[in-house]
């Protein structure tokens, strides 16, 4: 530690520490464009300019590290004059058009200029001007002119977003800040320039000129697209959502919001929200009242479990609903008479819920992924899945983390990857065995998996050593593998590999709550369909909350199927869509994350709590009182809540959250033999997870969202003969689509997007698929 | 004695008289309103309304600024982008009878869009009268710029 004195403060320093990090320590705030904590040091922008004693001129003090003895001085003359001097230059071609400008009244520029500048500027020359640019439909770049060049935006890329999307082109007064030439900005994690940006160069899209800063009331929120439950500030005018921003927390989010989480808001306030129960009546949809609506559906269900018994009934809840609902949610099912719950509707196999003795989780606190040293992930499209995890591990393996993954497809992860292992999604669990097998050969150990056919692979070799060497390891499961028809195995075998390498072990939960729907059981037990075996066989009644099986189950076809010859279909949803208007029989209008209180269980067991940020549209009530009604109207006991605190007091009277989750299994089971075949790769689309994102225009007019493709991997496209367009036939139904080669896909594999318009007609996402030249 | 005589003589009611009868013969200063009308400074504080420039274009640019300042709160702007890419107002209101005329709207702008004009003759037969909207608001700057364009001329030279 080194003694410096800041404006006459005497503190302590770190050696290596910079004069800012000192300053900020003890709240001394030192003006600063340029510099920012998550990003490397540029020291471009001047701004931070102090006086250190016995230096001959101002240094900057994101940039001078701290030394002994060291005396600075932030507001004495000279730094004044220089930060003055600063401004005076910056402001030289800095436009005069604040009033029009998205980022007055929060622009740093303004905030500086006012605080360290001078009153007027001497400069009488002409202005440079600067063209606008085109960086994709989330981010704004219209008003280059404004730009400071203090180059964070082109850090944040190259060094948070693995890719140097965003350069600096050209020199002095003619650099320009631009994204590759003909190209957009595509990160899952671009919308953090606009935060970034200090000035009103980078603003965001679909908020640009539709309010002011100061217009604008902060809640605080939790995001409800990904497991990982990034902290949301969701900013507020006249009871309308008008942005989102990401709130601190260094062990969840840090200071970033992946695009789904900050643009997704645009959905809340969608044409497609559903304002009023709707009953469909001869074919037709009626709007109708509550009491109406909810008297059908009691009759509904009543009706069909005189007719055909309790058994005839499916409850499916969507995981991306409040911790609260699928509690009462559960409750109703299982107080009425049904053990048919389930929310795992994108996953296939059910084949070791027998031998879970708990939910599944992360196995560590998010934080703790940061320092690992050695990590396996196991079937997760990384970026898409979990874009804030894939940031948080890119930071985690440019210092010391070796990170392998095994993996369907080749995916660019733009971070440094120390093994990578590919095989087709029937041969996942084969390929984990292969790693398993060289980490019992490093290590010892002992495993129930019969392994004698598995032949060991350099790759797998690297992976395993990596694993092995590592003082702290850790084997994660990403959502793809999740809905493998045989998962069971995959987590096998990974399960035995953690334990093996004496790692943690855990599963990337898929959505903003599936730890919290495994934690309050909304699950089948006493001998309950799970949910594929809800569509296999179908039921004379469904209930849905916050769901819409086309997109979000495994089989898309099927379970459209089952839903349409169901004598009814209730359907508890904040949004309309064609899906629901053609199965279900009742709608009824359920408040998003944004309307209700209630609480998420991220993937590392953290209960969030938020409450609603604007009253509930139209007549759309939050979900628990919903459920509560129903749990009346149907003469149940114990629905007498009055509040969502209520309801989850009850939840937790029970034990906390983290006490129901538990990773391992009562028995190592796992088919590790290959199996040749032409296999889907169906994969969710980032921006296609819930009806939120799919409901919100910026999201959906990205490339990310753009019509899908068949991919086809190397092989396939060869023995096609190279087609730009193929048939494919799975269960029955065709679809044409164009074609294009994924190089990096394993083998026998064709990668057709799930949870999309024009893939609705195909079976389950990682079956057998026929295809043919188009 | 002194205070007799005051008393007895009426000295303080011809006093007073007096001045009565001095203005009865001064110059009247009584304006015959409304066929008489005082002369108003550049600067009177009156209805407002909303500038175009010469070519046709609103000035407003949805800035906000107004609405911001505004100390009874009597403004509100909606704002959007307009299919050229510029930022507009998609609505634009004064409540009047919140307003008290204070001017730091016309001040606060940037582009002197809105402006406070010499009409004070204006009435509401009900209060939903007083409330004008941006095409009022228009309505009355298109019929005085002439007006208002050499009102703000007198004031430029002394800001």
């Amino acid at each position: 530690m080194l003694e410096i004195e800041i404006d006459g403060k005497k503190l302590t320093a770190p050696q290596g520490s910079t004069v800012m990090e000192a300053a900020h320590s003890i709240g001394t705030y030192i003006p600063h464009f340029c510099y920012h904590k998550k990003l490397s040091i540029a020291a471009n922008c001047r701004m931070c300019l102090v006086e250190v004693e016995k230096a001959p001129k101002p240094l900057p003090a994101c940039a001078t590290p701290v030394t002994d003895g060291m005396k600075v001085h932030t507001h004495s003359s000279m730094a004044k004059t220089a930060q003055a001097g600063v401004m005076e230059f910056l402001l030289i071609n800095h436009p005069l058009d604040c009033p029009i400008c998205d980022q007055g009244g929060e622009c740093q520029l303004q905030d500086i200029a006012v605080g360290y500048g001078k009153s007027e500027s001497r400069y009488q020359e002409e202005k440079r001007s600067v063209p606008g640019k085109d960086m994709g439909p989330l981010v704004s770049a219209e008003e280059m002119s404004r730009c400071i060049h203090c180059t964070r935006c082109v850090r944040f890329t190259e060094e948070i977003g693995g890719f140097q999307e965003i350069g600096m082109a050209n020199r002095g007064e003619f650099s320009e800040i631009l994204p590759f030439l003909g190209k957009t900005v595509t990160s899952e994690i671009s919308g953090n320039v606009i935060d970034l940006c200090p000035v009103g160069a980078l603003t965001s899209k679909p908020f640009r000129y539709s309010t002011r800063s100061w217009e604008l009331s902060r809640r605080k929120s939790v995001a409800p697209h990904d497991g990982l439950g990034a902290n949301l500030i969701v900013q507020v005018k006249q009871n309308t959502v008008m942005r989102v921003l990401p709130l601190e927390n260094e062990a969840i989010n840090e200071c970033w919001l992946s695009d789904r989480d900050r643009f997704s808001y645009e959905g809340l306030n969608s044409e497609r929200r559903l304002k009023n129960p709707k009953i469909k009546f001869d074919g037709k949809w009626h709007d109708t009242d509550w009491e109406t609506a909810l008297n059908y559906v009691v009759k509904g269900l009543n009706g069909v479990s005189a007719d055909h018994g309790k058994d005839a009934v499916g409850f499916l809840l969507g995981a991306r609903s409040t911790t609260e609902e699928l509690y009462l949610a559960q409750k109703l099912a299982r107080a009425f008479g049904v053990t048919n719950i389930d929310y795992r509707l994108g996953r296939s196999d059910f084949s070791a819920d027998a031998l879970r003795q708990g939910g599944e989780w992360l196995g560590l606190p998010v934080a703790e992924l940061s320092q690992l040293d050695a990590l396996l992930v196991v079937g997760s499209t990384l970026r898409s899945e979990q874009p804030l995890i894939a940031a948080r591990l890119r930071q985690a393996a440019r210092k010391r983390l070796k990170l392998s993954v095994v993996h369907v497809a080749d995916d660019e992860l733009l971070m440094n990857v120390h093994g990578k292992l590919l095989a087709a999604p029937q041969n996942l669990a084969g390929a984990l065995a292969q790693v398993l097998k060289a980490l019992i050969e490093i290590k010892g150990g002992d495993t129930a998996i019969d392994l004698s056919s598995v032949e060991v692979s350099a790759e797998a070799r690297a992976i395993a050593q990596s694993l092995a060497d590592g003082e702290k390891g850790a084997v994660v499961i990403g959502a793809l593998a999740q809905q493998l028809p045989n998962y069971a195995s995959v987590y096998a075998v990974t399960q035995e590999i953690a334990r093996v390498a004496g790692g943690r072990f855990g599963v990337l939960s898929d959505a903003a709550n599936s730890v919290g729907a495994e934690a309050v059981g909304a699950l089948p037990k006493d001998g309950g369909a799970n949910a594929a075996e809800m569509f296999a066989k179908p039921r004379k009644a469904y209930f849905l909350l916050n769901t819409e099986p086309e997109f979000d189950a495994y089989d898309a076809a099927g379970a459209v199927a089952a839903l349409k010859q169901a004598q009814t279909v209730i359907a508890l949803t904040a949004f309309d869509s064609e899906g629901l208007a053609d199965y279900a029989d009742v709608l009824l209008p359920i408040a998003p994350f944004s309307e209700t209180a209630g609480s998420f269980v991220n993937m590392e067991g953290r209960l969030q709590l938020f409450n609603g940020v604007v009253k509930p549209l139209g007549e759309t009530r939050p979900a628990w009182k919903v459920l509560r009604v129903l749990g009346n109207l149907l003469q149940l006991d114990g629905f007498g809540f009055n509040s969502a605190e209520d309801v989850r007091a009850e939840l937790l009277a029970v034990g906390s959250i983290e006490s129901r989750l538990n990773n391992a299994l009562s028995d190592v089971r796992a088919d590790v033999s290959a199996k040749a075949a032409t296999v889907r790769v169906g994969e969710v689309p980032m921006f296609a997870v819930d009806a939120i994102c799919r409901n919100a225009a910026s999201l959906q007019a990205t490339e990310h969202a753009a019509a899908p493709v068949a991919l086809l991997s190397a092989d396939l496209y060869a023995s096609l003969g190279e087609p730009t367009e193929v048939l494919l036939k799975q269960g029955g139904a065709e679809v044409r689509m164009g074609a294009r080669v994924d190089a990096g896909l394993a083998a026998g594999c064709v990668r057709v997007a799930a949870a999309s318009q024009d893939t609705l007609a195909l079976g389950g996402r990682f079956d057998a698929i026929e295809i043919k030249r188009g | 004695m002194n205070k007799f005589i005051k008393t007895f003589f009426l000295v303080e009611l011809l006093k007073g008289l007096s001045v009565t009868l001095r203005y009865f013969f001064a110059p009247k200063i009584t304006v015959q309103f409304p066929e008489e009308k005082t002369p108003l400074s550049p600067r009177f504080r009156g209805l407002h309304a909303q500038r175009r420039y010469a070519n046709g274009e609103e000035r407003c640019i949805a800035c906000k600024l107004c609405e911001a300042v505004c100390p009874a709160m009597a403004i509100t702007i909606e704002s959007e982008q307009r299919d050229d890419g510029t930022r507009r107002t998609s609505r634009y209101d004064i409540d009047l009878t919140k307003c008290i005329f204070c001017g730091f709207c016309e001040e606060a702008c940037p582009v002197d869009a809105i402006v406070e004009t010499h009409i004070f003759e204006y009435h509401g037969e009900k209060r939903g009268d007083l409330y004008y909207t941006k095409p009022m608001l228009l309505a009355i700057g298109d019929k005085y710029e002439a007006e208002i364009a050499k009102n703000k001329a007198a004031d430029a030279k002394y800001r």
